[in-house]
């Protein structure tokens, strides 16, 4: 993973693609579309809520 | 009430036995005045290897015989030292086996130490209170999901490794920097102005200031007005957690959040990644089942253009069907064969059957066929008739 992931902008965007698709006037072709774009999003947060380890650092003396 | 009830009837001679009197006494004064501060200067200090101070304090023109049982003064640094004026809260009673006059103190505040600091934090308090730190509305509301939190601490300290193990069980996707710092001493004041200051340094979107529990004392520098005015102005939404519960400090009022312990302040700062995954899963069995819905609504319309498709085929087959009708009933109006069923005959040349439309084109001797209703017989012309 590059990017770092934003949660708070995850777990909008997820809530987009869900109302949508919960919604009546979606053409069938972007439905599919954005149902895959869901699957992408959702996979790759549960890896990241699997897979992340803490990241500790101190603060140096130069620094701080 | 128990007051003093100097006339018991069960008394043939009317008198008081000595413990019915103290016990009487100590009733009285016990249930006439509670607790109570009393201001004066301490003498005779005494310390008994129980760990109980006995003293009395003094004014001008009286003094009371003072105790205060080591469960209320270890919270102190130190006795105060004979001649010191202190302010003591106290509950006044009578020492039953020696009829004496008594005063239990509960807490001692020293004007030279104790004393003092109250006077300044509540200096400083009314300070920050002018100022609007305090104020409820200014508070911030905590990042939902921070990416980075600070925590602002002493390094070795049990509270480091308490928030430290909470941020990474609870959500290990946000990245830990600490930064370490004097919590208690001469030079913690400056210390923890300067780690406070350096939170802005960091990509932290919220602080952790914490320290374990302590005495009074040791919590004290967390009473600093520096320390707390450097507090208010990160730039980030703050926690903090001082000492325990019951400690509540001017950091701690002047925080966004006040959490009890260092554990706590660690929660407050990070959601739960398993209650996160509840949420995303959630989100995912609402995406498929939206998908579900509108594919089944696709199926259905789908098939409901087919039925309409085929009521509108056999619609536009019956309609040309009718007009097929309508020609071929005008096509058998015109047939010349409508005019052989009334009778009529027609002569067609050989070979190639065309209608004779003269008697010329009969001489005799020719051969043509007779076409009637029903069939054709073959003739030969014998001439003009």
């Amino acid at each position: 993973m590059s990017e770092p992931i934003n949660f708070e902008d995850e777990l909008r965007r997820l809530e987009e693609i869900v109302r949508a698709l919960e919604g009546e006037d979606l053409e069938l072709g972007d439905a599919l579309t954005l149902f895959e774009e869901g699957v992408e999003r959702v996979r790759q947060a549960r890896d990241l809520l699997r897979e992340a380890e803490a990241k500790v650092r101190e603060l140096g003396d130069g620094v701080a | 009430m128990g007051g003093v009830d100097l006339f018991t009837p069960e008394m043939a001679d009317g008198a008081l036995s000595v413990s019915q009197l103290t016990r009487a006494a100590r009733r009285a004064v016990e249930g006439g005045l509670g607790g109570v501060w009393v201001v004066g200067e301490v003498s005779g200090l005494k310390r008994y290897q129980s760990g109980h101070w006995y003293f009395g304090l003094r004014d001008e023109r009286s003094q009371v015989r003072c105790v205060m049982w080591r469960s209320d003064n270890q919270r102190l640094p130190a006795a105060p030292a004979d001649g010191t004026r202190v302010y003591c809260l106290g509950e006044p009673t009578v020492w039953e086996e020696r009829g004496e006059f008594r005063l239990t103190v509960r807490e001692l505040l020293s004007t030279d130490v104790g004393g003092a600091w109250q006077i300044e934090l509540e200096r400083a308090r009314k300070a920050l209170e002018r100022d609007g730190l305090l104020d409820p509305a200014r508070k911030r509301r905590l990042p939902r999901f921070p990416r980075c939190v600070a925590v602002v601490t002493s390094r070795d300290a049990a509270a480091l490794q308490d928030v430290r193990s909470v941020l990474s069980r609870r959500w290990p996707l946000a990245e830990v920097v600490v930064i370490p710092t004097l919590v208690q001493g001469e030079q913690a004041e400056r210390d923890l102005v300067r780690a406070l200051r350096a939170i802005a340094r960091t990509d932290a979107d919220v602080a952790i200031l914490t320290r374990g529990g302590g005495s009074r004392e040791d919590l004290w520098v967390f009473n600093s007005e520096r320390v707390a005015r450097e507090l208010a102005s990160a730039p980030v939404p703050t926690i903090s957690a001082i000492g325990h519960e019951t400690d509540v400090t001017l950091c701690d009022l002047v925080a966004d959040h006040r959490a009890p312990t260092p554990s706590a302040a660690a929660e407050h700062a990070v959601p739960d990644r398993l209650e996160v995954r509840q949420i995303v899963d959630h989100l995912a069995r609402r995406a498929a089942g939206g998908l579900e819905r509108r594919l089944r609504l696709a199926r259905e319309r789908l098939a409901r253009s087919g039925d309409r498709m085929s009521t509108a085929c056999g619609h536009q087959v019956a309609l040309r069907g009718e007009r097929i009708e309508a020609f071929a009933g005008r096509l058998d109006a015109l047939s010349p064969l409508r005019v052989l069923s009334r009778g009529y005959a027609v002569a067609q040349l050989e070979p190639d059957g065309r209608a004779a439309r003269s008697a010329d084109q009969l001489p005799p001797g020719t051969a043509f066929r007779v076409r009637l209703a029903d069939g054709s017989v073959r003739a030969e012309s014998l001439g003009p008739a």
